[in-house]
C-alpha cells in the first residue's frame, strides 16, 4: 500500500500531510541514489510513517473530502474495471436512433463464468478520453442507448451490473433538444419492467438524474468513497449561499456518503476501498467490487422473476417511509 | 450538475431575425437566466412570472393586441429583465402588470380568465387551488392526503432553515405541501387529479410531494380512473437531498405498475416545470400537454447557460420548442383545458379492458 509514486496524492487538499511525508521518501530516495549513503533504514521508518498516515487522515474524512476522492483523477474508471475484472467485454454500441453516445458504455461481460449486460458511466482516463466522454456526463442517446441494451439483456435472460460514475447528465442546449428529461424519465419508468436482476453500484460520482437514468436496481451498491446526490455540492452551495466556496458545508448538509444513504434505505451496501481509497490500490478496489457483484449476482439469480420485480418496485415505493407516517389509498377511500 | 453562477454576457438585440413562421420565437435579448426554476426560488415564489414573446401568443391561439405586433425596442429591455418577480405583483393589490405585454391589468380581469392576461394571453403561473377549480366541476372536489407533512430528516443546515422554509410556506399558501391531490368531475367525467403547485416551496418534489403523486396513481388504479397530473415545479427539492431524487423513481415506479394494469394517464406542464419532475413521472404518461408558453426542460436555462457559455438560442425550452422538437403531445390554452381533458378521458375508457386482453394474448 502506499508504495505508488505516481501522483496517486496529487491535488487533494486533505491529503497534505501525506504528500509531505511522500516527498519527503522521494528526497532521500534520490539522496541515497546520488551519494549511495544507505539511508534506508530512514526510508523504511518514513514508509512506515506513510502507512499510518494514510490510515489516520483516511479514517477521518469530510463529506466535501470524500468527494474530491470520488473525483480522482486517478480513481479507477470504467474502463480499468472492465480491463481488470472482467474476463470479455464486447462493446455493443449506439442507440440505433442517434448515435453513440461516448459517456456511457454499454456491452456483453462475463467475469468468473457469470455473464451479463454491462452498462456503464465513462469517465476516461487522459484528457483526450475525458474530452472524448464529455466528463461523463452522458446525452439523450446515450440514455436511450442504454434502455436498448437492457431490453436486450432482459429478452436474453442476462442480469444486468450498471456502473455509475458522473457529475450529471449534461445540461446543454443539444441535450435538451433530444429530450434529455424524457431519455432519463423513460430509463428510470422502464427499468421497473426489465425482468433480470439488476446491479447498480456507484463508483464515483452518482451525480443527481444523470445516475439515477441507469440507476434503478434489485441491489443499489457505492464503493465507500463515492458519492450520490441531488444535486453537485458546488450547486446547493450556489443556491443556499450564493458562494461556491462554501461546497464543504453544502457536501455536510446533502448527506451524500454511503453511511448516510445507508441509513437513509436509499443504498443497499457499501463496498469497502484499500485504505486510502481506490486510487491509491486500485487492485484491492477491483477484487473487492468483483467480490460484490458476484456475491450480489448469485443472490439475485435464485429469486423468481416475478418476485424480482415486485421486491424492485416495493424497494423504491417504500423509500421514505417511516412506520406510520404516510396513509395508504384505503385510507382516502375512507374519508 | 453544473451549478456555479457566473456572469452571463448581454447579447445585441439588434439582428433578431423576424420571422414569418409561427413557431419561431423572437430572440431574447439574454439567454432568460432570471426564469430558472432555480431552487433559490423555492423559498418564495409568491408570483412567479416569466417574459414571453409574440409567437407565443400566436401559438395561443388568441388575438393579439396591436402593442404585441409592434413590438418597441423598450419593451424588448424590459423583458429581458423579467424574473420570478416577488414584489412586483403585490397579493394585496387591485391593479398589476402583466409580466409580458406591460400593461396595468385589473386584478379581477385576470382572475376572471384564470390568470391569463386579458390584453397578450400571458398564462401566468396559477396557484393549486385556483387550478383545480379551474379543471373540476363546482363542488366535486374532494382531497385526500391534504395533512401530511413535510419533515426535516437531512437536519438540512443549521437544524431550523429547512423547516421555516416549510413553515413559511404553509402559512402562505394554507396548505400542508405543494402536491394537492383528490378526485371530482371533468364535465361529469370522474377523474383523479393531482396538482403540483409552485407557490409551495417552487412546487419541489421531497418525499411527500412523491408520496402523494404514487398515492393519486394508486387511488386512480384503484377506482379505475384516469389520473390527470398538472405540474409547475423547479424540480426536486435540494433540503431532502437524496431522498428527493428518490422520488423520481417512486413516483416512476406507481406509474410502471399503473400502465401494466391498463392505467390512463395525462400530465400537463405548465410553467415553468424541470428538472426532477420533467425527468421523471411527468414526462412518461401517456398524454403530455403543455400550457402555451410554459417553460419545460430538464436543466433550467441558467444552469445551460452557465455550462456552455453561451447564448440560448431563441424560445429555448418553451412548449413551442419543445413541441417542434416532438417531446410534447399538443399545446392546449387555459381556457380549452377542461374541454380537453373532458375529451381525452373519453378516449381512454379502453385502456383497462385493452391491457386485459393483452395479457390474455400470445
Ligand atoms: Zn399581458
Amino acid at each position: 500500500m502506499s508504495k505508488s509514486k505516481n501522483g496517486s496524492s496529487s491535488g487533494l487538499p486533505f491529503e497534505a500531510p501525506i504528500r509531505e511525508i511522500e516527498d519527503r521518501i522521494a528526497e532521500l530516495e534520490s539522496l541515497s541514489a546520488s551519494t549511495r549513503l544507505d539511508i534506508s533504514s530512514e526510508i523504511e521508518a518514513l514508509r512506515a510513517r506513510l502507512e499510518s498516515q494514510v490510515e489516520s487522515t483516511y479514517s477521518d474524512l469530510s463529506a466535501w473530502d470524500r468527494v474530491t476522492v470520488a473525483r480522482h483523477p486517478m480513481r479507477p474508471v470504467t474502463s480499468d474495471y472492465i480491463t481488470e475484472m472482467l474476463d470479455e467485454f464486447f462493446e455493443l454500441h449506439g442507440d440505433k436512433y442517434y448515435g453513440d453516445d461516448r459517456a456511457l458504455v454499454t456491452g456483453l461481460a462475463s467475469m468468473e463464468g457469470r455473464k451479463f449486460m454491462l452498462v456503464a458511466h465513462r469517465k476516461g482516463r487522459n484528457t483526450a478520453e475525458r474530452v472524448e466522454c464529455n466528463f461523463g456526463c452522458a446525452h439523450p442517446e446515450g440514455y436511450r442507448k442504454a434502455m436498448r441494451k437492457m431490453k436486450l439483456a432482459a429478452k436474453l435472460g442476462l442480469p444486468i451490473v450498471t456502473l455509475i460514475n458522473t457529475p450529471g447528465a449534461y445540461p446543454g442546449i443539444a441535450a435538451e433538444e433530444r429530450g434529455q428529461a424524457m431519455a432519463i424519465a423513460e430509463n428510470i419508468l422502464g427499468m421497473f419492467d426489465i425482468a433480470v436482476p439488476i446491479i447498480c453500484v456507484i463508483i464515483g460520482e452518482g451525480g443527481s438524474g444523470g445516475a439515477l437514468g441507469i440507476g434503478i436496481g434489485d441491489r443499489v451498491l457505492m464503493m465507500e468513497y463515492a458519492y450520490y446526490s441531488v444535486i453537485s455540492p458546488e450547486g446547493c452551495a450556489a443556491i443556499l449561499w450564493k458562494d461556491g466556496e462554501r461546497s464543504p458545508d453544502a457536501a455536510e448538509a446533502l448527506k451524500l456518503t454511503a453511511d448516510s444513504l445507508i441509513s437513509l434505505g436509499i443504498v443497499d451496501e457499501m463496498i469497502p476501498e484499500p485504505t486510502g481509497g481506490a486510487h491509491r490500490n486500485p487492485a484491492i478496489a477491483t477484487a473487492s467490487l468483483k467480490e460484490a457483484l458476484l456475491r450480489n449476482l448469485d443472490e439475485l439469480s435464485a429469486i423468481p422473476l416475478q418476485e424480482l420485480l415486485d421486491t424492485r418496485f416495493e424497494k423504491f415505493r417504500k423509500i421514505s417511509h417511516i412506520e406510520g407516517r404516510f396513509p395508504t389509498v384505503a385510507d382516502a377511500a375512507a374519508s | 450538475m453544473t451549478s456555479e453562477k457566473t456572469q452571463i454576457k448581454t447579447v445585441a438585440p439588434e439582428s433578431a431575425p423576424k420571422r414569418e413562421n409561427q413557431g419561431e420565437v423572437e430572440p431574447l435579448r439574454v439567454p432568460p437566466l432570471d426564469l430558472s426554476p432555480d431552487p433559490a426560488d423555492q423559498d418564495d415564489p409568491s408570483e412567479p412570472s416569466m417574459s414571453k414573446n409574440k409567437s407565443d401568443d400566436n401559438q395561443s391561439r388568441s388575438e393579439p393586441s396591436p402593442d404585441q405586433v409592434e413590438d418597441g425596442g423598450e419593451k424588448r429591455g424590459r423583458l429581458s429583465r423579467l424574473r420570478f418577480s416577488k414584489k412586483r405583483d403585490m397579493p394585496g393589490g387591485l391593479w398589476l402588470r402583466c409580466e409580458s405585454c406591460s400593461k396595468t391589468i385589473y386584478r379581477k380581469d385576470l382572475d376572471d380568465k384564470v390568470r391569463v392576461c386579458p390584453a397578450c394571453s400571458f398564462h401566468f403561473t396559477l396557484p393549486g387551488k385556483q387550478r383545480v377549480a379551474s379543471i373540476l366541476d363546482e363542488g366535486t372536489w374532494k382531497e385526500s392526503f391534504g395533512n401530511i407533512e413535510a419533515l426535516d430528516r437531512l437536519e438540512f443546515v443549521e437544524n431550523a432553515a429547512y423547516c421555516d422554509k416549510i413553515d413559511r410556506a404553509v402559512k402562505r399558501t394554507g396548505q400542508k405541501e405543494a402536491f394537492l391531490v383528490g378526485t371530482g368531475r371533468v364535465e361529469g367525467r370522474e377523474i383523479v387529479l393531482g396538482v403540483l403547485d409552485f407557490s409551495f416551496m417552487g412546487g419541489s418534489m421531497g418525499e411527500v410531494v412523491g408520496e402523494k403523486i404514487s398515492l393519486a396513481i394508486e387511488i386512480a388504479e384503484e377506482r379505475n380512473l384516469p389520473v390527470v397530473l398538472f405540474t409547475s415545479s423547479g424540480g426536486a427539492r435540494m433540503h431532502e437531498g437524496a431522498l428527493s431524487l428518490m422520488q423520481m423513481a417512486k413516483t416512476s415506479a406507481s406509474l410502471a405498475r399503473f400502465n401494466k394494469r391498463g392505467g390512463f394517464s395525462i400530465c400537463v406542464m405548465t410553467h415553468p416545470t424541470t428538472g426532477g419532475v420533467t425527468a421523471s413521472f411527468a414526462s412518461v404518461c401517456d398524454i403530455i400537454l403543455a400550457e402555451p408558453g410554459a417553460l419545460i426542460g430538464f436543466a433550467g436555462p441558467r444552469v445551460i447557460a452557465t455550462t456552455i457559455k453561451q447564448e440560448l438560442p431563441p424560445g429555448f425550452q418553451r412548449a413551442e420548442f419543445l413541441i417542434q422538437k416532438g417531446m410534447l403531445d399538443a399545446i392546449v390554452p387555459r381556457n380549452e383545458m377542461r374541454r380537453r381533458i373532458a375529451s381525452l378521458v373519453d378516449f381512454g375508457q379502453g385502456a383497462r379492458a385493452a391491457a386485459k386482453a393483452k395479457r390474455e394474448l400470445i
